[in-house]
């Protein structure tokens, strides 16, 4: 079958492109849109490095094609930062605590992070664990990572004015 | 590990899909979240020539309760099902064995409909969903028919399921007053598939001794403990009549050997979790009542 238009928002902006049916979307952020922020790892579902948010929840970019995107809200890594000068809090908590080496799995787990800190602002760290049991890491052994998201979660809570 | 190429349909209703899938016979596949069929597809293990997308298909996507039975639409995602409060009120054994279901990131897409027609050996719902007594209810174009659980599923990866036929709704009974419930698996990690898994539902009469009782384990086809469950009716629920109906009922198992665990090790751990489940049952039914 022909390539078919697609249309995605992605990080609040417009992207357009067209793609056979069976481009995977992780693939076609990637090569066609430009968006390498977005890894593709086991191409298969199990390791989480091609982790997008969809409508606002974590989902397997290479197990969706690209036309099932079209018309959709995509959030990806390179929509974390507020500005090309400031870090998402989750980003300063991994730079500052090492929640990251290679860095590969990184993308697809503050994604996963920060729909876990918008859905749950102060988790426990066995609930920490249980959101990203979905993404591997062959670096860090996860203590890193636990602990950055577990500072972000911090950082994250707004200070409340005695009244 | 890209998937070969197909023709993609999105049909915009029910009847429109069941056309399409008419239209094709063998050659095509429905897709629902896809986390089961796109990462054979990726590996080129299935390779169906077209797709037909049910993800547009909202009046598959319903979630309600009609006459006390819960009514799932089979394209609900397992997270929703997740997180629904009349779920966790009315059927929290299916609540519990859906948090055991993969990962958020799969629960956000997979479905109801899709984890059930898959059928996969160590998959949580079929198994829950048999412990239930739930009925499929699959359409074709010439019409509609209902299936219950224990006859849905008929070996590995194989339901009752026809050419052409889609699950389009999963209806479960009211659980009685006064019954428990439990979901416990083992697996080598958090959301990986399970080694052995196992649902019970413990019903209480006003006097304590066990009204009905309901056992099933993982396996080619949701096991059902059904001798076993007999010989609870009418019993106190105790420690050692859930010991020798847990013995029991592994006794009857026949789990394969594969290469993350073997046998022997499934038998006893459905011998442990079956117990461990029962407890929990029992425990949770005195506090129902």
């Amino acid at each position: 079958m022909g390539k078919r238009d697609i249309c995605i928002t992605i990080n609040g902006r417009e992207y357009r492109g067209e793609a056979e049916p069976r481009k995977l979307l992780v693939d076609f952020i990637r090569d066609d849109l430009g968006l390498t922020g977005t890894h593709v790892g086991c191409e298969h579902g199990v390791c989480g490095a091609c982790t997008v948010l969809l409508d606002n929840e974590p989902v397997r970019a290479c197990l969706m094609f690209a036309v099932q995107a079209n018309g959709a809200q995509l959030g990806t890594v390179e929509g974390l930062a507020p500005s090309a000068t400031e870090l998402h809090p989750l980003q300063q908590s991994f730079w500052e605590l090492h929640g990251l080496q290679c860095g590969f799995c990184t993308p697809g787990i503050l994604l996963t992070a920060e729909a876990l800190l918008k859905e749950n602002p102060d988790p426990s760290e066995e609930e920490i664990r249980d959101w990203i049991s979905g993404n591997l890491c062959r670096c860090t052994g996860y203590q890193n990572i636990v602990a950055a998201i577990q500072d972000a979660a911090k950082r994250m809570t707004p200070i409340r004015k005695p009244s | 590990m890209k998937p070969a190429p197909f023709d993609y349909y999105e049909p915009k209703t029910l009847p429109e899909a069941l056309n399409l899938l008419a239209q094709f016979g063998e050659t095509a596949k429905p897709l629902a979240g896809g986390q089961s069929l796109v990462p054979m597809m990726n590996m080129r293990l299935a390779r169906p020539a077209q797709l037909v997308d049910l993800n547009g298909l909202r009046e598959l996507k319903s979630l309600k309760v009609e006459n006390g039975e819960l009514c799932i639409g089979a394209m609900t995602r397992q997270r929703v099902l997740e997180r629904s409060a009349i779920v966790a009120a009315g059927w929290p054994l299916l609540q519990e064995a859906t948090r055991y279901v993969g990962h958020v990131q799969i629960r956000n897409r997979g479905t109801v409909g899709g984890s059930l027609v898959h059928a996969y050996p160590s998959a949580e719902l079929p198994v829950a969903m048999t412990a239930l007594e739930a009925s499929m209810v699959l359409r074709n174009p010439q019409g509609e028919r209902t299936v219950l659980a224990g006859e849905f599923f008929v070996d590995a990866m194989t339901t009752s399921l026809k050419t052409g036929e889609l699950l389009v709704e999963v209806r479960v009974p009211q659980v009685p007053l006064r019954t428990g419930w439990s979901f416990q698996e083992v697996s080598r990690r958090h959301g990986d598939f399970a080694l052995m898994g196992v649902a019970g539902l413990l019903t209480l009469r006003s006097d304590g001794t066990i009204e009905r009782a309901r056992l099933v384990f993982c396996g080619a086809t949701p096991h059902r403990a059904s001798k076993v469950e007999q010989q609870f009716m009418g019993q106190r629920p105790e420690s050692a009549l859930f010991r020798e109906a847990a013995n029991l009922a592994a006794a009857d198992l026949e789990p394969d050997s594969d290469i993350h665990a073997s046998a022997e090790y499934r038998k006893e751990v459905a011998k442990v979790l079956a117990r461990r489940v029962l407890e929990q049952a029992a425990a949770r039914a005195l506090v129902a009542s």
